[in-house]
C-alpha cells in the first residue's frame, strides 16, 4: 500500500509543473524553503482581494473579519503544536526573529556577567549569533556542546557543561546540515534538573514530525512558516505562559500596549505584548492554510514517505564512487549532506542545476559546523512530501554528470 | 558548446587539478587573503615585486574549480607584468565576465584568460572567477586585510 498519493500531492503545487532549462523541476532544496500548495497561495490571494483590513483596530466589518481570521489561526497553531493556551503562540517573522526575541527579552533580563548560555556545535547561525550579541552585551559566555563524528550530540559532554551559571540552553530539533534528530526531550529533562530553561529551534522539525510542546516540556519553541509549505515572513515563537508573562517586551509600538501616556506605558497582555505593530496578516492566514494542508495529509504519513526517500537516496548515493555522506547520526530526517571527492560542492551545484535539479551547496549558515566537520562546504539534498523516487534518480543522474564533467 | 561545457573547459579543469604557481613565496613583499563566504573559497596571494614589476607570484588556498583555475591562470598571466599592466588586464577580465551575453568576443589581450568567458552565463559563479583578481589588487596594495566577494553586495547565508 502506498503511504500517500504523491502524484496527487504534486498536483497541489503549481510550481512543480514548471520546467527549468527544458527539464521538469526537481526541487531538493526544501530545507532552505519548501514550495507552496495552491491552498496556501489562494488563502493569501483571497485575503488581499476580499478581506484586506487591519486587525485589532477597526470596528468595521472587514477589520473584524481579519482579526477573527488571525486569532483563528493562532488557535489552529496552538492545536498543531499542542500548546496549552493560544496566548502562548506569538507571531513573528520566522525562526530567526523568534530566537532574537528570546535572546533580547529573556536573555537581557536574566543574563549577568559570568553567566552562561549553552548551544551546540551543529547550530544554524540564527541560533548562535543572537546569543553572542546578548552575551557580549552582558559579559556572559557561550558554551558549545560538542557532536561526535557521526553527527550525534555527545550527551555526557553536554551534561558536563552545566554549571551554576547556566541560564539557558538553545538547540535545534533537527540539524539543517546533518539531518540529525536531536534527543531534545532528554536534553530538556536534563536541563530542567539544573533548573535551566530550553529553547528549541524547530525550523527543520515542524514540517517533518509531530510536535507536542507540552510533552517535550520545552520552554520555547521557534519555527518558520516558509519551511512548512507556508509563506515567507511569518513564523511562530511558542513560549510557556509563565515565562512569557514575566518577560519584558521585545519591540514597542501599536498593539502591544494597553495604555500610553508620556509618563509611561502599560503593556498589553499575551500574546500582543510581543506583537508590536501591524502583523503580517496575509502571512498568518497563509500559515493557517499550511497547517491545514499538513494536517490533511498527516505528519506520520509525511514522515514515513520522507523516510523512504532518505533511505533510497542514501543507498543510491553510496553507490556513486567518490561520494561521501556527511552526517550518519542514529536518527535522521529528510536532509542528506554530501561531498564528492575532487569536486567542490559549488561545482556540483552548478552542474546538477543544469540538469534541472535544485540542491543547496555551501556552508548552510552553519560555518562553525563546517569547521568541525573539516569541510569548507557541503552539497545538500533535502526532501519534502512532494518529492518522488524519480527526483532521487534525477539527483543520481546529475551526480554522474558531475563525474563525467570532471573526468573522475 | 553547451553553457556547461563552456564553463568547465578542459583548460579550467586542468588548472583546477594542477594549479600553477601553487606555493607560498617565502620572501614576499606583498600578500593578501581573499574569501568568498558564499561557497567558502579561500585564497592567499603572495607577491615579489621588483620596482613596479611583479617579479614572482604564488598562491595557496582551497575553493571550487572556477576560483582555483582562475587564480592559477591569473598568476601565470600577470607574472612579469607591471602593476599598471596587471590593472588593465584586471579591468578587461572583469568586463568580460560581467558583460551581457550578446556582447562580442573577449578582448584579444586577455589571451588564455578568455576561457572564463562562459562564466557570464552563470551569475552565481562570477564571484568565484573574480576573487583572485580582487585579492591580487589587495596584495599589490599590500593591504593586510581579507577581501571578500561580499563587499559590494548583500551577503546571504
Ligand atoms: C535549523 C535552522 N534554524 C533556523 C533557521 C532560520 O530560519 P529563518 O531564516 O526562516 O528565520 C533555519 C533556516 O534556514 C534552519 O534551518
Amino acid at each position: 500500500m502506498k503511504i500517500l498519493d504523491i502524484e496527487k500531492i504534486r498536483a497541489d503545487f503549481p510550481i512543480l509543473r514548471q520546467s527549468i532549462r527544458g527539464r521538469s523541476l526537481v526541487y531538493l532544496d526544501n530545507a532552505a524553503t519548501s514550495q507552496k500548495p495552491r491552498s496556501v497561495i489562494e488563502a493569501i490571494g483571497s485575503y488581499y482581494s476580499e478581506q484586506n483590513a487591519n486587525v485589532h483596530r477597526g470596528v468595521h466589518y472587514l477589520s473584524e473579519k481579519a482579526t477573527e481570521e488571525v486569532e483563528n489561526v493562532r488557535v489552529r497553531v496552538k492545536k498543531f503544536i499542542k500548546a496549552q493556551d493560544h496566548r502562548e503562540v506569538i507571531f513573528v517573522r520566522g525562526t530567526t526573529e523568534a530566537i532574537n526575541l528570546v535572546a533580547q527579552s529573556y536573555g537581557r533580563a536574566h543574563l549577568q556577567a559570568g553567566d552562561e548560555v549553552m548551544i551546540t556545535e551543529m547550530e544554524h547561525h540564527s541560533n548562535i549569533v543572537p546569543w553572542q550579541i546578548v552575551c557580549e552585551e552582558k559579559g556572559a559566555r557561550l558554551k558549545v556542546a560538542p557532536i561526535d563524528d557521526a553527527g550525534d550530540l555527545e550527551l555526557d559532554l553536554l551534561e558536563s557543561l552545566f554549571s551554576k551559571r547556566t541560564r539557558l540552553v538553545a538547540l535545534s530539533h533537527i540539524s539543517n546540515v546533518l539531518g540529525t534528530i536531536n534527543p531534545v526531550k532528554k536534553v530538556i529533562e536534563m536541563a530542567h534538573r539544573y533548573q535551566v530553561p530550553v529553547l528549541i529551534d524547530g525550523a527543520q522539525a515542524v514540517p517533518h514530525m509531530n510536535i507536542d510542546v507540552q510533552d517535550l516540556d520545552c520552554d520555547f519553541y521557534a519555527f518558520s512558516g516558509h519551511k512548512m509549505y507556508g509563506p515567507t515572513g511569518i513564523g511562530v515563537l511558542y513560549g510557556k505562559r509563565g515565562l512569557l508573562e514575566a518577560m519584558p517586551p521585545y519591540q514597542g509600538g501599536g498593539d502591544m500596549i494597553r495604555k500610553v501616556t508620556f509618563e509611561g506605558t502599560e503593556y498589553n497582555d499575551l500574546p500582543y505584548k510581543f506583537e508590536a505593530g501591524t502583523p503580517h496578516i496575509a502571512g498568518i492566514i497563509g500559515l493557517g492554510a499550511a497547517v491545514d494542508y499538513i494536517q490533511g495529509m498527516g505528519l506520520e504519513k509525511i514522515a514515513a514517505h520522507e523516510n523512504e526517500l532518505l533511505q533510497d537516496a542514501t543507498q543510491a548515493l553510496q553507490k556513486i564512487s567518490g561520494v561521501e555522506i556527511i552526517g550518519k547520526a542514529r536518527d535522521r530526517a529528510c536532509v542528506l549532506s554530501f561531498v564528492m571527492e575532487g569536486v567542490h560542492p559549488h561545482d556540483v551545484g552548478t552542474i546538477i542545476d543544469q540538469e534541472g535539479v535544485a540542491i543547496r551547496v555551501g556552508h548552510h549558515c552553519a560555518m562553525p559546523l563546517m569547521k568541525r566537520l573539516g569541510v569548507p562546504a557541503t552539497a545538500r539534498a533535502s526532501f519534502a512530501v512532494y518529492n518522488s523516487h524519480e527526483d532521487i534518480q534525477a539527483l543520481v543522474h546529475g551526480l554522474r554528470k558531475v563525474r563525467e564533467v570532471f573526468g573522475c | 558548446m553547451t553553457p556547461l561545457s563552456e564553463l568547465y573547459q578542459q583548460v579550467i579543469l586542468d588548472h583546477n587539478s594542477h594549479p600553477q604557481n601553487f606555493h607560498k613565496l617565502e620572501n614576499a613583499d606583498g600578500s593578501a587573503e581573499g574569501y568568498n563566504p558564499l561557497c567558502g573559497d579561500e585564497i592567499h596571494i603572495y607577491l615579489k615585486m621588483e620596482g613596479e614589476k611583479i617579479q614572482d607570484i604564488g598562491f595557496l588556498g582551497s575553493g571550487c574549480a572556477i576560483s582555483k583555475a582562475s587564480t592559477s591562470i591569473m598568476t601565470a598571466s600577470i607574472k612579469g607584468k607591471t602593476k599598471a599592466e596587471a590593472k588593465v588586464i584586471f579591468q578587461k577580465f572583469i568586463k568580460m565576465i560581467t558583460s551581457p551575453l550578446e556582447d562580442s568576443s573577449p578582448d584579444p589581450d586577455l589571451g588564455k584568460l578568455s576561457v572564463f568567458k562562459g562564466v557570464r552565463e552563470f551569475p552565481t559563479r562570477i564571484k568565484c572567477a573574480s576573487l583572485a583578481w580582487h585579492t591580487l589588487q589587495a596584495a599589490l596594495e599590500n593591504k593586510n586585510k581579507t577581501v571578500t566577494t561580499e563587499e559590494e553586495s548583500d551577503p546571504h547565508g
